[in-house]
């Protein structure tokens, strides 16, 4: 006969009456986030070449596509918690008597630091280029590494 | 002033696959069209794709070209500011090129495709001669 019947109250939280709407906006906002991009973290520093970084549990791995440059075009530097890559794209000259109908491929130098979320064995970077990615392998300093502990 | 700086591309994806069965993004490649007095060369930027996995079409005048990406990052992503996905664009071909003799080549991830003209669409030098 009464309402109350049917509604158990005791589960709304009468302080906020909004809360429950606030928490359906943010799950929203997650989800449209999700279809978009998958990482957690997505704003484009703007700076060339965007990258990608990623982690395992051992390494962290930075990913950029720079088509068309060469392995040795490439200057990597890093240091405990940063990295830093630069280089020029070079588009080579076509003959002079040409005529151009697109141009849409960019060419010019770079040079760009990324920071990473902790601490790396700087002497052990390897990058590697193949078939114009970039993927530079940074190991994670010891201090970084989970630990499995122990229980006795 | 020796060089510029380089831009920012944001990767472009294909609006309407067409035919494309295939799952996930497709990207449009940029692309540089040069043209001189016996050729057209195309040269378009598909990192990560290697020369086995780039696959050109020529038919009724129509030049396919499709790459495709393997390989996903290692680990969980941090920081994604590009996505992966594989490569498609189309161009029409004049008729003034000479189908059997197309050429490509595919080096660190930049495609370069040479189109020979025929002959008949070679221009000629004209001179004019005076009676």
């Amino acid at each position: 006969m009464f309402p109350g019947r049917f509604i158990d109250f005791s589960d709304w939280n009468f302080r906020n009456p909004f809360s429950e709407f606030e928490r359906m906006r943010q799950e929203m906002n997650r989800l449209s986030e999700g279809f978009r991009r998958s990482a957690p973290f997505s704003t484009p520093a703007g700076v060339f070449p965007l990258t990608n970084l990623s982690e395992d549990t051992d390494n962290y791995y930075v990913r950029a596509e720079l088509p068309g440059l060469k392995a040795e075009d490439i200057d990597i530097s890093a240091t405990d918690n940063n990295i830093s890559i630069s280089g020029e794209r070079v588009i080579p000259g076509e003959n002079n008597n040409v005529r151009y109908h697109r141009r849409e491929r960019e060419s010019g130098k770079f040079s760009r630091v990324i920071s990473l979320p902790g601490t790396i064995d700087s002497d052990k970077v390897e990058a590697k280029f193949t078939d114009g990615i970039l993927t530079i392998v940074l190991p994670k300093s010891e201090a970084m590494k989970p630990k499995q502990i122990e229980v006795k | 002033m020796d060089s510029k700086d380089i831009q920012i591309q944001e990767k472009k994806e294909v609006e309407s696959p067409g035919e494309l069965t295939q799952e996930g993004p497709f990207f449009v490649p940029s692309v540089d069209i040069i043209e001189n007095s016996d050729k057209i060369v195309l040269v378009a930027d598909m990192p990560g794709v290697s020369k086995d996995n780039v696959d050109i079409h020529v038919e009724e005048g129509i030049l396919r070209l499709q790459g495709n990406v393997s390989g996903n990052a290692p680990g969980e992503y941090v920081l994604s500011e590009y996505s992966i996905g594989n490569y498609y664009r189309t161009f029409a071909l004049s008729a003034d090129i000479d189908q059997s003799g197309i050429k490509a080549n595919m080096k660190n991830g930049v495609l370069r495709i040479v189109l020979p003209k025929s002959d008949k669409s070679k221009p000629r030098k004209i001179t004019v001669k005076s009676n």
